[in-house]
């Protein structure tokens, strides 16, 4: 239901008018609360507080469905739908048993969708070819900060029909951090552990993974587009639960920081993998460059052999999907006007 | 000169010692059913005992000859299993504490598992199966009486049954030995190392007991030998878990929040029931039904989180723990934080196990606290 006076979409579906004159006022729903159901500031905080959800998470609630609200009229695409229309293995009591939130989501998802569609403007194709049931999604890394990754999952929820819900194997030591760890399981990122990798996709899902690691993501900027080695980890796996993988080539990526060194001291200092120097940093550019992403997916590879295979066997397959991504990535690079368009 | 005492005086430590005598058996105990409860669920490779004939006044005969020794009998969960248990077998108890409301058929014996006196019972009895759950978790109690009584005290009782060749061990250890730690897979499956005592010293004695009786698996192949690894028992148990959900406003470690698993306490002796069938052996980790976020844990709990950071929470804790108004030591805080969950998939196929206890169901057993039978 829309309120016709404010033009929001309302949460609930009831309502005591007759009609839809003004559906966030006056519906006795707590959902709607959030979207401001007065025009003076802060008028619901009481009514918050006596029904026991704390201000700050029904604050932090409103702004999410504001975020949610924006990003579905920009982008044109229903947002709850979209989290609606993934498949997840809810346990006994309701929950993913790996923290899967859809609450959480769904604003991640628009926050998503917006870099998406109008930031880096990524152009998809081949999304098609992603086949349905487990499979093992590998791409090359870039840029820093893992964006490539948010745009491999925004184009799974967005474009691909029906949408995906992709899961990337995150560092473990994520799990440390505060606040991190709690949203991490929450968007559906899985601690990168091989049982955890085989338990997913025992469970028909669809994983993210970028075999190059830290090594790949902190590239300097003359070394853009060039693969570094691969793990030999994942092509194991694919062998053991008979996954299909499909490899994916990210364009784009390398251009939003451009990093001239890496500070390798500072960076044993604060036990990171790599210190990036980023002139744009310096100039008070926190935000990436808007780039053009392009990703194009290619035709899944369907291994056999034995996983446990001496590494040689092993890295004839990986060396066959690391060539098909890095000719991708040149065919790519070539066909591109500019970093820009 | 003889000391002239009425017998009924006689030196009290003695008497505490002493077998009571085979009492009638109670109208309440019901006819044999098997170890299971119900006849129908008997698994295909047990033989099911042939049914007593329907004369009055005979005792139902036990469904396997022998008796069932369970140590730590009179906490919760120990009372809960002789109550179920002695139904079908014959049930001996064994614990420092008093059995008082206990039905007439259970023998109880009064004594400190570190006394010979263990050695009498298994020589007077015929022990079947030994159910260990008299271990000591009480963190308060000094590391010496901890390893005496958890360590020392459980060989001594598997020197007993190697000598008297009892064919059935069940141990209770926990998902606890395995320890929370943040590179932990969502799942932990029995292979898993058991890294308890890394980050916690004070879980070291429950991490060596769970290795004796792995140890005493291998030594022992006449002895089957079952080890039970649950996530945490909730109910109406006085546990660390328990204790934590029971609270109106329990300390949640802010920006923290991993998933949880909890199982009831009769799943537990129900899962106990079915490692005493013959045949089973082998460790299994089990799980309540579903797991779910902390926070939503403690809400439907009925508790409200307090959310303290991490530093300051370490800090409170610690000197809480020093001034004894707490009985949460400081280093359990990472199960607040990292996951350690289990998966009981092995239990599942080989144990036949399934929780029957709803997380609500639980949950509301957690804070009624009240004991009662069903």
């Amino acid at each position: 239901m829309t309120c016709l006076v404010r033009r929001v979409k309302s949460r609930c579906d009831e309502s005591l008018a007759p009609f839809p004159i003004d559906a966030c006022r006056i519906c006795p729903h707590d959902g709607c609360m959030g979207q401001g159901g007065s025009i003076v500031p802060f008028a619901g905080w009481r009514r918050m507080r006596l029904m026991g959800e704390s201000p700050i998470r029904q604050v932090l609630r409103s702004v999410g469905d504001r975020v949610v609200r924006i990003a579905e009229e920009v982008v044109g695409q229903d947002i709850d739908a979209r989290i609606a229309g993934i498949k997840t293995h809810l346990n006994e009591v309701g929950h993913d048993p790996f923290g899967f939130d859809p609450e959480t989501s769904r604003y991640a998802l628009a926050m998503a969708a917006l870099l998406h569609r109008r930031y880096f403007r990524t152009q998809v194709s081949g999304i098609n070819r992603v086949p349905q049931g487990r499979v093992l999604i590998v791409a090359n890394h870039s840029g820093q900060l893992p964006l490539d990754a948010v745009m491999i999952g925004s184009a799974m929820m967005l474009d691909a029909d029906p949408p995906r819900f992709p899961r990337s194997m995150v560092e473990t030591w994520t799990a440390e951090l505060p606040f991190i760890s709690t949203l991490y399981p929450r968007l559906g990122q899985v601690v990168g552990s091989p049982e955890n990798a085989r338990r997913l996709l025992r469970q028909e899902e669809s994983l993210i993974v970028f075999p190059e690691g830290a090594r790949g993501i902190s590239k300097t900027y003359d070394q853009r587009y060039q693969l570094t080695d691969f793990g030999l980890g994942f092509v194991r796996l694919a062998l053991e639960t008979g996954t299909p993988i499909v490899p994916v080539a990210v364009i784009g990526g390398e251009e939003q920081y451009p990093s001239i060194a890496d500070f390798k001291p500072l960076a044993r200092l604060l036990k990171m993998p790599s210190f990036p120097v980023m002139p744009q940093m310096l100039f008070g550019m926190i935000a990436p460059l808007p780039t053009k992403y392009r990703l194009y997916f290619g035709e899944p590879f369907r291994f056999s052999g034995d996983p446990d295979d001496d590494d040689s066997a092993i890295e004839e397959k990986v060396w066959l999907v690391k060539s098909t991504i890095q000719s991708m990535v040149n065919r790519g690079l070539r066909e591109r006007k500019g970093v820009f368009v | 000169m003889p000391n002239i005492q009425t017998p009924r005086r006689h030196k009290p430590s003695a008497r505490r010692g002493r077998e009571p005598v085979q009492q009638r058996p109670s109208a309440r105990a019901p006819v044999a059913r098997g170890v299971f409860g119900h006849a129908n669920e008997l698994p295909p490779q047990v033989e099911q005992a042939p049914q007593p004939e329907p004369t009055t006044g005979t005792r139902p005969k036990p469904a396997l000859e022998g008796s069932v020794l369970v140590t730590g009998v009179c906490g919760r969960l120990g009372k809960l299993l002789a109550r179920e248990l002695h139904r079908t077998d014959q049930v001996v108890g064994v614990d420092r504490r008093p059995f008082a409301d206990r039905p007439k058929d259970i023998v109880h014996h009064q004594v400190d598992m570190r006394r010979k006196k263990m050695k009498d019972i298994f020589r007077a009895r015929n022990i079947r199966a030994v159910v260990h759950l008299g271990i000591l978790h009480d963190r308060r109690r000094s590391d010496r009486d901890r390893h005496t009584w958890n360590i020392v005290a459980f060989q001594k009782l598997l020197d007993y049954m190697s000598q008297y060749e009892v064919p059935k061990l069940v141990v209770l250890s926990g998902a606890n030995v395995y320890g929370p730690q943040a590179n932990n897979p969502q799942f932990l499956s029995e292979d898993a190392p058991l890294l308890g005592a890394q980050h916690f010293g004070g879980m070291r004695d429950l991490v060596e007991l769970d290795m004796l009786a792995q140890g005493f698996f291998w030594k022992h192949p006449d002895t089957e030998t079952v080890v039970l690894r649950p996530c945490h028992i909730v109910g109406r148990v006085h546990n660390a878990a328990s204790n934590y959900l029971r609270l109106d406003r329990p300390v949640m470690v802010m920006g923290f929040d991993p998933m949880m698993q909890v199982v009831h306490e009769k799943d537990v002796v129900r899962a106990i029931q079915l490692a005493l069938r013959p045949g089973v052996r082998g460790i299994f980790n089990i799980r309540g039904p579903g797991e779910m976020p902390l926070s939503h844990l403690i809400r439907q709990a009925g508790g409200r989180p307090r959310l303290v950071p991490s530093p300051l929470a370490k800090v409170a804790l610690d000197q809480l723990w020093k001034l004894r108004l707490s009985s949460f030591p400081a280093q359990e805080l990472d199960h607040l934080r990292y996951v350690c969950m289990v998966d009981d998939s092995r239990a599942r196929t080989e144990l036949g196990y399934e929780p029957a206890h709803s997380i609500d169901r639980a949950l509301k057993d957690v804070r009624r606290l009240r004991y009662q039978m069903e």
